[in-house]
């Protein structure tokens, strides 16, 4: 099973083994990790699981929807340009080994 | 009706009963116990009532579409009672333009915006409530406060706004059969329907209200004149009546618990996580169907294009493969996961709003009231989608 690794705002870093076509945030949420909350279970509506994909994960995630884009208005860290919803983010092969930085605050 | 393989196991209950919609948590359990997907040969339909199947179907759209209805009837075989909705009842790329101006203005930051307004209007009316002491929780709180504070932020008008409880009545029972329940509903709503549709009109809406932020959509292009409408009557079919019963819903739980209401008390910090519990454990709306667009495989059980599948989201809150202690009611457990707003891309698109709303009147509960008396059984409003409740009489005791 493909790996991603989740690290912390301390720099303390999780590795997770996400089936594909599950997303970062389940997998985060079934994992227990701190710093996803996910009040709305994956529906795109309240901007706490948002995180920073690492450069080398940039190129290969999957392409934002509208409904994404909007929601990453109303994250309590800052939006940055490599600031996603990892409940978006569906595990791929192709997205094996990367990182993603959790934000201060949900 | 499609053909349905002889080996997927059968129930031959009545989802849709008067029994069934009184108590249904004994009928969940069977149905869970059965199979991952279940056969109702009285509607031709396939049903899923545990928690991994009912998160499967709502997350895979292209599969399990949603326009061809949420309900028992397909809309590529039967002409809808209404025109479809263009958000419930649409798949992308409709569904997306809808959705991303309905997001938009239903978003978190919206919410931080009509937070004082609605947390003022939660401390008003809990304060006359506690004057009066005794009081009927649905009638006087649980319907009075969502009717008072969504409609606010709607922009609607003050006059009629009962309306939309019999409306919303309407749009839930019309998810199931044409069964009793909802030859009655429609009964009631008709006369109601030309007032719906005037007061989704441009005109009819306080500037700056969320219904005129969708006509506002319009003017950047985003949406077009006869969409409009269509969206702002999304509002009020779906922002009422389901706020209404995870209020009530809350209110009887935690009426009900003693012992977690005293945790809420000592605490109002735990508003939020246990209006969130109150919904996995009496969730508002019970049920939604979907249509496969095509032959597949659901659990290892293979389905035919155009089944009608129904989840239970209900059930799945209740399912003790995902949850432990699910018939346990209990603030303090993290109920995140549930699917009460449902999941996926159809996931509750107020489900903020409904929180805030959950929240302020839970909170402002904790504050002021010591004790929540039951003052005699609830009674129970049935309707073929949602758990609602007619009365709850119930004493506050000040705090």
């Amino acid at each position: 099973m493909p790996e991603v690794h989740l690290i912390q705002p301390d720099g303390r870093r999780v590795t997770l083994d996400v089936p594909v076509g599950t997303s970062i945030m389940q997998a985060a949420v079934s994992a227990g990790v701190t710093g996803i909350v996910a009040e709305c279970g994956g529906s795109c509506m309240c901007a706490t699981c948002h995180v920073y994909a690492d450069e080398a994960a940039l190129g290969k995630l999957p392409p934002m929807l509208p409904t994404e884009h909007e929601m990453l208005e109303c994250t309590a860290s800052e939006r940055r340009p490599n600031s996603r919803l990892s409940c978006q983010v569906k595990m791929s092969e192709e997205l094996a080994g990367l990182s993603f930085t959790l934000p201060e605050s949900q | 009706m499609t053909d349905i393989a002889a080996d997927v196991p059968v129930v031959d209950f009545d989802p849709f009963s008067d029994a069934f919609l009184t108590d249904p948590y004994d009928y969940h359990r069977q149905m869970r116990d059965a199979g991952p997907v279940v056969h109702i040969p009285r509607y031709g339909i396939l049903a899923v009532a545990r928690h991994a199947e009912v998160h499967a179907v709502l997350n895979d759209w292209q599969t399990f579409i949603s326009s061809a209805g949420v309900g028992l009837a397909n809309f590529r075989k039967e002409k809808p009672f209404r025109p479809p909705s263009l958000i419930l009842e649409a798949d992308p790329p409709q569904h997306t333009r809808s959705r991303t101006v309905l997001g938009r203005i239903l978003s978190p930051k919206t919410v931080q915006q009509i937070r004082p307004h609605f947390q003022a209007e939660a401390e008003a009316l809990i304060d006359r409530l506690l004057e009066k002491g005794t009081i009927d929780g649905v009638k006087e709180l649980s319907e009075a406060y969502p009717l008072k504070v969504f409609p606010d932020a709607v922009g609607l008008t003050e006059e009629g706004r009962e309306n939309l409880l019999a409306y919303g009545d309407m749009v839930f029972n019309a998810f199931g059969p044409n069964n009793q329940l909802l030859i009655n509903a429609a009964k009631r709503v008709e006369p109601l329907t030309d007032w719906i549709m005037t007061n989704c009109q441009r005109r009819n809406l306080r500037p700056g209200g969320f219904g005129d932020q969708i006509y506002q959509a319009v003017e950047s292009g985003e949406l077009t004149e006869a969409e409009a409408p269509m969206l702002v009557r999304s509002f009020l079919s779906a922002g009422v009546d389901t706020t209404v019963n995870g209020i009530g819903n809350a209110l009887w739980c935690l009426a009900n618990h003693p012992d977690q209401w005293d945790k809420l008390h000592a605490n109002p910090a735990l508003a939020r996580p246990a209006f969130e519990e109150s919904l996995r454990f009496e969730s508002s709306v019970q049920t939604f169907f979907r249509t496969a667009s095509r032959d597949c495989e659901l659990a290892g059980v293979p389905v035919r294009s155009d089944t009608k599948v129904l989840t239970f989201l209900a059930s799945a809150n209740r399912d003790p493969r995902h949850w432990e202690n699910p018939d346990v009611f209990d603030i303090e457990r993290r109920a995140t996961g549930h699917m009460a707003f449902g999941s996926g891309i159809h996931g509750c698109v107020g489900q903020v709003v409904a929180r805030l709303e959950g929240e302020l009147i839970l909170s402002t509960l904790a504050r002021r009231v010591k004790r929540i008396e039951p003052l005699g059984p609830p009674v129970r409003r049935l309707n073929n989608t949602l758990r609602a409740l007619a009365s709850l009489p119930l004493k506050f005791h000040a705090a």
